[in-house]
């Protein structure tokens, strides 16, 4: 009972991770843009809520609410003024600046936040769990969690299949040159995408502030997390993320259960295994994808 | 048809070489002249040059932009407790040996990472120097999480351990620059540079691109990892967090994003500002690193080819010639 306790508090722990996937692959699929600071921003939006509930008293569930437009116009303005002007240079000067962004974001939130660890409370959620029986409980929060990101991962599939920007998310992805020639305005596609992909990360920081605590240094895990999700479940593909975000995790949980020192490893040797055994991943598309 | 003619050298060249010539006198002056602090602090000059220019190598020149070296530092800096402790290889004598202990781990980490393209060879090769660093720390016989100390270099008499890593570090520091030199102007280093600028068209010229790419990853991991080694001698304690330290990569990035990106002087020049800035914002750790990344971000908007690629467009100067020009002669 004690092992299937391990695997379902993996597989829920596999939405979190998801939710971190899903805004580096969008932002991948859309422009072939890799953000090193992925993980970066997601803590600072946890800072960003710590900052919403002193400040308001606001559940920090509800500073959601502020922390993720305001995140969203952030990765708005940074892809316009920053990001854009790179694509079209090579991988190269893409992947160093946000590089240089990991490191400003880091030393930033050190230098206003200090060292010190953080935690979001949300008054009582975080701890409450729900017995199924058989001595087996499985806690509120990370149901909350795991439903949140399929929900997201859901709505995600229906805007990306259904809407017109949707559309123009796919046509830039397939060619962005050719999208433009039919009016697209690929650079305002960009800003959307980063847009949204920060907002879901916020989303995923905030999530990760209420279940662990956190530091200013706890973004690079989280980065390395939801691009190990991304490729086990293979590029391109919106469910196989959560699927590689639940096989991350039970690796996880059952590594930590195993030996305290190797819940992180074993994730990364299981990663490492599925890279060697099916290099495009477990679920991806059939369509060819250019990095 | 005029007569043409290959020019590989220039006078910048030939000056280049008489400056050089001219500071390595007064670097091998150094012991007779200087303090024990300057001598530390030129090894970590030299130290973090040859990172600078093993990263310069892989990404201005193979396109592997990794960033996940610091697997390398860590492989060689606990290679070298190994060997000097465990083994009882000379300190000395071990640390190039510990640069062919990172050098053959490079080789199956290659078999991984090369799988990845692009940004995503990035965070591929930043995974598996974390799946390293997670390795050290549990490991008994490393020291787990709190690391090791060289105990080897205890019998020796200060002076001579101080001496001793200077002389190695300079030793370090000529050879990775001449080796660099010398196989960039050779007939594989012209064949890396084709890759560089187009891999199916250097593929269609007969250039093998994966094993030129592999060649230039091991030996780049046997450089870092022999500097590797160097540090740890000179900083005697290692621990896993330390060792596979984001760091030594940030760092090494910014050297060669400010100096200039895919040449021989740009990490040189980059070295350079990077110790000038250091020894003015060393009371201010964050905002020196939050410089260094505004820097960087700044150099690849304005200037992608950094301080020394202005230098070299203003006034036509390469120290270090790597490329072959034709010239018409009559």
């Amino acid at each position: 009972m004690a092992w299937l306790d391990t695997v379902v508090q993996g597989v829920l722990l596999g939405g979190l991770y998801a939710l971190f996937a899903t805004g580096l692959s969008l932002i991948f699929g859309v422009m072939r843009l890799v953000n090193l600071a992925h993980g970066d921003f997601s803590i600072l939006a946890a800072f960003l809520a710590v900052v919403a509930v002193g400040a308001s008293g606001l559940n920090p569930l509800l500073s959601l609410v502020v922390v993720a437009p305001l995140m969203a116009v952030l990765g708005y303005g940074l892809q316009w003024l920053v990001l854009d002007r790179l694509l079209g240079r090579g991988v190269l000067p893409a992947v160093l600046v946000t590089f240089g962004f990991s490191v400003i974001i880091q030393n930033g939130l050190l230098e206003t936040f200090s060292a010190d660890s953080r935690r979001l409370n949300p008054g009582g959620i975080e701890t409450a769990s729900l017995p199924l029986g058989g001595g087996l409980a499985v806690g509120w929060f990370p149901l909350l969690t795991f439903v949140v990101a399929v929900a997201l991962l859901g709505g995600l599939q229906l805007l990306i299949g259904r809407t017109a920007i949707g559309r123009a998310f796919r046509a830039t992805s397939d060619d962005g040159g050719t999208a433009a020639l039919m009016g697209i305005d690929t650079r305002r596609v960009h800003g959307l995408a980063m847009a949204l992909s920060l907002a879901i990360v916020a989303v995923a920081g905030i999530f990760l502030g209420i279940r662990t605590t956190f530091t200013f240094s706890s973004g690079p895990d989280r980065l390395l997390f939801a691009f190990e999700a991304v490729i086990i479940g293979g590029l391109g593909s919106l469910w196989g993320t959560l699927v590689g975000g639940v096989i991350l995790g039970v690796a996880q949980t059952v590594g930590a259960k195993l030996s305290p020192g190797w819940g992180v490893l074993a994730g990364h040797l299981v990663f490492l295994a599925v890279l060697l055994l099916r290099p495009a991943g477990l679920f991806a598309p059939s369509r060819r994808v250019d990095t | 048809m005029k007569p043409l003619e290959i020019q590989r050298t220039t006078t910048a060249s030939r000056v280049g070489a008489a400056l050089a010539a001219l500071l390595m006198a007064a670097l091998v002056a150094l012991p007779w002249v200087g303090d024990a602090g300057m001598m530390r602090m030129a090894v970590e000059f030299t130290a973090l040059l040859v990172l600078a220019q093993m990263w310069n190598l892989l990404a201005g020149y193979a396109g592997l932009i990794s960033i996940g070296q610091q697997a390398y530092v860590g492989l060689g800096g606990y290679a070298l407790i190994v060997l000097a402790d465990d083994l009882g290889v000379n300190p000395f004598v071990a640390v190039p040996l510990a640069g062919l202990v990172a050098a053959a781990f490079a080789l199956p980490t290659a078999t991984v990472v090369f799988r990845f393209r692009g940004g995503y060879f990035a965070v591929g090769t930043w995974a598996v120097a974390e799946v390293y660093r997670l390795l050290a720390a549990n490991t008994d016989a490393l020291g787990r999480g709190t690391g090791r100390t060289l105990k080897a270099v205890f019998p020796l008499a200060r002076e001579t351990r101080e001496l001793g890593t200077y002389a190695l570090a300079l030793g370090v520091g000529l050879a990775a620059l001449a080796a660099v030199y010398v196989y960039l102007r050779s007939r594989q280093g012209l064949g890396l540079m084709a890759v560089r600028d187009s891999e199916p068209a250097s593929e269609s010229l007969g250039v093998d691109v994966f094993r030129t790419k592999l060649l230039v990853y091991v030996m780049v991991a046997f450089g870092t990892g022999t500097t590797g080694a160097l540090i740890y001698l000179n900083l005697l304690r290692i621990s896993p967090d330390a060792a596979f330290s984001i760091n030594w990569t940030a760092y090494t990035i910014f050297i060669v994003v400010i100096g200039g990106l895919g040449t021989l002087e740009g990490p040189i020049v980059g070295t350079v500002v990077f110790f000038l800035l250091r020894e003015t914002l060393a009371d201010h750790g964050a905002w020196y690193m939050i410089l260094l990344g505004a820097l960087a971000v700044v150099a690849m908007l304005r200037f992608p080819q950094g301080l020394w690629g202005l230098v070299a467009e203003r006034w036509d100067i390469r120290f270090f010639p790597v490329q072959r020009r034709v010239r018409i002669t009559k």
